[in-house]
């Protein structure tokens, strides 16, 4: 029972991450945000999955969100004066957005329980939010660490909802490995074009 | 030794080395070398045979385990990986000429491999996750550290990674629709999903707008390798699922979704590319074009699939890696690849704007060129199907023609007072001339493949049999 209100909290963790990276503008809550979001996707990975394979999926999830906190921050402030200025533009349509998410989700994981016994309610409900937030993340953004926001998003939903039909460990690892492979990605594109021609010859 | 061993962990960690130790001019030459040797022992020792050399016993083991799961090469697949490590050699030896970054043949070679591992990985579905990440890994050649991602880099991103997650649970449902083939419920949303995974990974139209603006913003030569790699590997890939799957295979409406698919590619990527006023975004269509029809030759409901498959696989990488080539010659002098800008360089770069018109003219299948044997045999298995797609293929081919020919008479627009001279390096011309050869004796003598071809059926339990 303990377990259960814990794995709904988590769903509940999830949904407020997932809005408030949407809404919010500045990439520090944001990878705090995402960070947070791991945290409850260990969780409901751990529903199905040993603990020591869902502390692998975390660890590799805060590592990314290491690698592009220290990324970004050593981009310069223009890149924040540009975020800040569209601070709130449209911040009503993304909570619009998150609410048809969640009740899209509402709506599909008592029939994807039906189709798919045995997942349980938390995890399929943790999975579906997090792969239509990632879906409402990219559909509204062009910003490089947005859309990779977006796309970690996706791959946490559909991880938690992929374990708990396959445990393979060697899945496990190639998923963590493509993970941390778009953070780091996410890194290269978002430093490419602050580095001069010379400096690259040089690399 | 097991043939995993050689054919995946040798070759990436020869990357690896490559990228961590060698210098700028060495490492092409050593990426060629390794490729080549790899392609040559894949044609001579065949897998799980014993060789005896003298008084030596040489067997290659087909497989190696690796955290529970295996990853096999059989003896099938000696033909196959002869082909791709021959022609990722190819690449790799024309990397000096165009003038690529040293990691393009590390990091290429990485590539390959995990895509090779793509193919031994069993089950065979998790191949969607080794594609995934050779297409992370190809995102550092895209993008120059000194340049601003571009568009098309951003949504090739998104598209692969989103193909992933539509192949893998496809793949755990069609496991279910096997166990229970009535539930047409369940039949029809893994067919869905499977059939969003693939578009997404092979640029089905019209999710194909990636392709484009990356041959625009992106390194031609990098592009190109991209264009011929992915598809190549996502193809195989492909018919793995429709051997594997018996109703995936009878299905007609399947079928005919693909046909459809295949059509719509090859239809829009000709006409397409007979708008286009840039030469490395027409390369990028006609690329689509072809996978177009690969994608038809998939869905044939013949014996011959496999045989038209790879017919159309083989002189791809060879097209793709001349022309790739060329453009990347053509920029180091131009720039910029729009018509304003590589007018009348027929005179001043002969040789590699007769590369271009080369294999682009190889792209639209014209006679006597490597293209021309594969547009024939897949024209005569779908004109044995049906007229109408037979027609439409027909225009997307005229389409591609069209492109050639304006591209041909913006290259021969100089001054007539400018004279014919060879800008290109002895190398450049080097590579440019044997590729342009290689399309000539693809074009006039297919039985070479044949060799390389006839054993190809055998990788597949069921389909071509």
């Amino acid at each position: 029972m303990i377990i259960e209100i814990v794995s709904w909290i988590a769903v509940a963790l999830i949904l407020i991450t997932s809005t408030v990276m949407l809404i919010n503008r500045d990439w520090r809550v944001s990878l705090g945000a995402l960070a947070l979001q791991y945290a409850a996707a260990f969780w409901l990975v751990t529903r199905h999955l040993p603990f020591v394979m869902g502390s692998a999926k975390l660890i590799t999830g805060w590592m990314v969100v290491a690698a592009l906190g220290m990324t970004r921050l050593s981009l310069s402030a223009v890149e924040d004066d540009k975020e800040e200025s569209s601070l709130l533009h449209g911040a009503w349509f993304r909570v619009i957005l998150m609410c048809i998410v969640a009740l899209v989700t509402f709506g599909a994981t008592t029939r994807i329980d039906t189709v798919i016994p045995g997942l349980g309610l938390p995890v399929i409900a943790g999975s579906i939010l997090l792969i239509g937030a990632g879906v409402a993340h990219l559909g509204v953004t062009s910003d490089l660490l947005r859309v990779i926001l977006g796309l970690l998003t996706i791959l946490t939903g559909f991880e938690t909802l992929y374990s708990a039909v396959e445990s393979s460990i060697l899945v496990a690892g190639f998923l963590s490995v493509i993970s941390l492979g778009l953070g780091l990605v996410g890194s290269y594109l978002l430093l490419a074009g602050s580095t001069p021609p010379e400096a690259e010859s040089e690399l | 030794m097991s043939a995993p061993i050689i054919w995946i962990v040798i070759p990436f960690i020869s990357g690896l080395l490559t990228l961590l130790l060698l210098r700028e001019r060495v490492s092409p030459l050593i990426a060629g070398v390794v490729a080549s040797a790899l392609s040559l022992i894949a044609l001579i020792f065949p897998i799980d045979t014993a060789l005896l050399l003298g008084s030596i016993s040489i067997k290659i083991s087909p497989s190696i385990q690796f955290f529970g799961r295996s990853f096999t090469l059989t003896t099938a697949d000696g033909s196959l990986l002869a082909i791709i490590y021959g022609l990722a050699a190819l690449w790799f030896f024309g990397t000096e000429a165009s003038g690529t970054a040293n990691r393009f043949v590390s990091l290429g070679l990485m590539i390959v491999a995990l895509l090779t591992a793509s193919i031994a990985v069993e089950p065979f579905l998790f191949a969607a996750l080794l594609l995934e990440i050779a297409a992370m890994l190809v995102i550092p050649l895209l993008v120059p550290m000194y340049q601003k991602p571009g568009r098309g880099v951003v949504r090739f991103l998104i598209y692969q990674t989103l193909a992933m997650p539509f192949v893998l649970f496809s793949g755990w449902m069609l496991a279910g629709v096997e166990a229970s083939p009535g539930d047409i419920n369940t039949t029809v949303q893994a067919g869905t999903m499977l059939g969003l995974g693939f578009a997404f990974l092979l640029g089905v139209f019209p999710l194909y707008n990636w392709i484009p603006m990356l041959t625009e913003e992106a390194p031609p030569y990098v592009a190109g390798f991209l264009l011929w790699a992915l598809p190549t590997f996502t193809v195989i890939f492909g018919l793995g699922f429709l051997d594997r799957y018996v109703w995936l295979r009878t299905s007609p409406q399947l079928s005919s979704a693909i046909q459809f698919a295949g059509v719509f590619m090859v239809v829009s990527g000709g006409i397409f590319a007979s708008l286009q006023k840039h030469i490395g975004r027409m390369m990028g269509y006609a690329a689509i074009a072809e996978t177009g029809l690969l994608v038809l030759a998939m869905g044939l409901q013949s014996s011959q699939v496999i045989n038209v498959t790879f017919l159309i696989l083989i002189p791809r990488g060879l097209e793709l890696s001349v022309w790739a080539l060329a453009l990347s010659v053509i920029r180091r002098k131009a720039y910029s690849l729009r018509f304003s800008d590589v007018q009348g360089l027929a005179r001043s770069h002969p040789m590699a704007v007769a590369a271009i018109t080369l294999s682009h003219l190889s792209m639209t299948g014209f006679p006597l060129l490597a293209g021309f044997s594969s547009r024939l045999a897949l024209g005569q298995e779908l004109a044995g199907q049906s007229l109408i797609i037979s027609f439409w293929v027909f225009i997307g081919m005229l389409g591609l023609l069209v492109a050639a020919a304006r591209t041909l008479a913006v290259f021969v627009m100089a001054g007539e007072n400018k004279l014919w001279e060879l800008n290109e390096s002895w190398m450049q011309m080097t590579m440019l001339g044997l590729g342009m050869i290689g399309l000539f004796i693809l074009g006039m003598f297919p039985q070479v493949l044949q060799p390389l071809i006839v054993n190809l059926p055998a990788l597949f339990d069921h389909l071509g049999q």
